[in-house]
């Protein structure tokens, strides 16, 4: 199938709403392959529904998702969406909270996802390889035997990240990677942001302007479930409307 | 292949537990047959039956433990796939009576001439053969799981809501069991057994030969139970028990994990029923009791869920105590001590007896590290 668009990500007029309140209205932006984009926005602007739509987690009423220019994301669900090559990240770091920290890089590998292949599948040096390097990336390499329980919420953020890395996404959307974390490490995490950018197209949705900054990336202000704004994060701030958002009520 | 899913699933802790399982099901006979009635070591027949109700309940408390425990999937039906296992068992051994019931009527069951049917129900064909019935054994608790689960799993009904829809299965099932149009024997339910594969059920041999079947049953299901938790299945398991979302994310088709393992916990269960039913010599419609279902929860809570050898020894130590109480005087007080029991566990150890044990060794061994508290966490052997 010839691609529809050259956007890696494409959505058009997506509309959702939750008992007639609309999360998004009419929402419609493209992300270029490569590209790394900051989606900011007030509290309800939609951010974390709009993750919800491209990772087929919630259907929205109308308009389209399209994925790669010929997936339409609307209707599959989460397992098929992660299977396309779409990474999350979620707000509240999410990992397996009882399995080793090696493990947990181990469950997000690249492999086959099929319950028979996981009762008889036996890691490879390649793959253990590829684990030690990525613990490597995500710092947490000293801890590798630890359970993810015992790790402090920004190693958890971390590791998140990094089981995103392991997935090797085409695009990872990442909701609020500093939320929760010191000055030290939110320098670090746009550093490995970037790092990551190199390689994978990332979306990053987050409250902190001075993060976004930091990233130095094209922003898209949303409000109210629509594009307010778009543009470099000078441009976004000293927008009127988006300045009357944050600062007028 | 087979070698290496089978060392790596086994742990000290493991190889201790199917040593001594099966010593039981050595020494247990040969104290009870090679031994004379006077000998202080001489143990009485009715402790083996006894025994042998355990060995079922043990197994029964591991399927569970496999699904709840790994898998986060609380079961509140179980009893139904005991119990239907054990009337395919019951089906098996009316059809060996014969000619020797009441009526001896050579294909109809008693109760059936008594309802005056007139023809074997379709149902009932091919019960008379073992193999047919063994496979069904398996096979009817494993079909309704799957059924079962497709549908619940794929409408992703977990946690509280799962447990209400098992606990109705199961007393609907009860409901139609009880009655005689169903064609198994109604309220009374399969009983009157004589023979099993021609062995008197009876027979003080048959009731040993029994007893180390079911626990040779208990140590092959923890193997397997090993087995898959070890594997990478396992892995997944454990992580759809603590982050499903993440996991269904991460591109894991969460329903067909669930199902799986749903679906051998079923087969498991039904096992167990099998086994019970001659043991004890009867099959009636109190099995699906919602109430079973919920003890054996309560075993498995008890000996330390996610643990295996914890349920198997919780199923054990409460129903010792069962057969304790309700033996004497504290008969009536029984499931005021049950119920107090789950509220003392819940409170004082939540994790169960030997998770709680293990929790301790790991703390006094190295200090904070507790990493194999769950017995889930253990890193893999190298290659």
């Amino acid at each position: 199938m010839e691609p529809l668009t050259s956007a890696l990500l494409y959505l058009d007029g997506v509309t959702v709403s939750f008992d007639g309140f609309k999360a998004l209205n009419n929402l419609s932006f493209a992300i270029a392959p490569g590209e790394m984009r900051a989606i900011i926005g007030p509290n309800g602007a939609g951010k974390t529904t709009m993750m919800d739509v491209v990772t087929g987690k919630t259907r929205p009423d109308a308009g389209e998702v399209l994925f790669d220019g010929r997936h339409n994301l609307t209707r599959l669900d989460e397992t098929e969406v992660a299977a396309l090559g779409i990474g999350r990240k979620f707000q509240k770091p999410t990992v397996f909270d009882n399995h080793t920290v090696s493990d947990n890089i181990e469950l997000a590998l690249k492999a086959d996802r099929r319950a028979r292949a996981a009762l008889v599948w036996r890691e490879t040096a390649e793959e253990r390889r590829r684990v030690d390097e990525l613990l490597e990336i995500i710092c947490l390499a000293a801890a590798r035997d630890r359970l993810a329980a015992s790790l402090s919420h920004g190693q958890k953020q971390w590791l998140e990240i990094g089981m995103l890395l392991a997935q090797d996404p085409k695009l990872l959307l990442v909701d609020e990677p500093v939320a929760g974390m010191t000055d030290t490490e939110t320098r670090q995490t746009a550093e490995l942001l970037r790092a990551i950018n190199r390689e994978h197209t990332v979306v990053v949705v987050e409250h902190d302007m001075a993060f976004v900054r930091e990233l130095g990336v094209k922003v898209t202000c949303l409000h109210e479930g629509a594009v307010l704004a778009e543009g470099t994060i000078d441009q976004v701030s000293t927008n009127k409307r988006v300045v009357e958002v944050y600062l007028g009520r | 292949m087979t070698r290496h899913l089978l060392i790596r699933s086994l742990d000290r802790g493991a190889v201790t537990f199917v040593i001594v399982v099966a010593a039981l099901a050595i020494i247990v006979p040969v104290l009870n047959l090679a031994t004379p009635a006077s000998s202080a070591l001489h143990l009485p027949t009715y402790l083996v039956a006894l025994f042998g109700k355990y060995a079922c309940y043990a197994l029964l408390a591991l399927s569970i433990d496999l699904i709840w425990g790994y898998c986060g999937i609380l079961s509140l039906g179980h009893g139904a796939f005991f119990a239907l296992g054990g009337y395919a068992m019951g089906m098996y051994l009316m059809r060996q009576i014969g000619t020797r019931g009441i009526y001896a009527n050579p294909i109809l069951p008693d109760f059936m001439v008594f309802l005056n049917w007139k023809a074997l129900p379709v149902y009932w064909y091919g019960f008379q053969w073992f193999p047919y019935a063994l496979l069904m054994i398996f096979v009817v608790p494993g079909a309704l799981a799957f059924v079962f689960g497709w549908f619940a799993f794929r409408s992703r009904v977990s946690g509280v809501y799962l447990s209400i829809i098992t606990q109705a299965l199961t007393y609907a099932l009860m409901l139609g069991f009880f009655r005689n149009n169903f064609g198994f024997g109604g309220n009374n339910g399969l009983t009157d057994f004589k023979d099993l594969l021609g062995f008197n059920v009876q027979a003080e041999t048959t009731r040993n030969a029994l007893f180390s079947i079911s626990c040779l049953a208990v140590v092959l299901a923890f193997l397997l139970c090993r087995v898959v938790i070890a594997s990478k299945f396992g892995k997944v398991l454990v992580a759809i028990r603590d982050a499903e979302a993440r996991a269904r994310f991460l591109g894991y088709r969460v329903e067909s994990y669930k199902l799986f393992v749903f679906t051998l916990s079923a087969c498991m269960a039904g096992l167990a029923g099998a086994l019970y039913v001659p043991q004890v010599g009867i099959i009636n419609p109190s099995e699906f009791a919602p109430g079973n279902s919920i003890e054996a929860v309560i075993w498995v809570a008890v000996g330390g869920r996610g643990t295996l050898v914890g349920a198997a020894l919780g199923a054990v130590a409460v129903n010792y105590a069962k057969t304790f109480f309700t033996g004497g005087m504290l008969a009536p007080y029984w499931l005021f001590v049950l119920g107090g029991l789950f509220v003392v566990v819940t409170l004082l150890l939540p994790r169960g007896i030997v998770s709680t044990l293990r929790h301790w060794t790991a703390l006094q061994r190295d200090g904070a590290s507790a990493a194999a508290e769950d017995g889930v966490a253990e890193p893999l052997p190298a290659g």
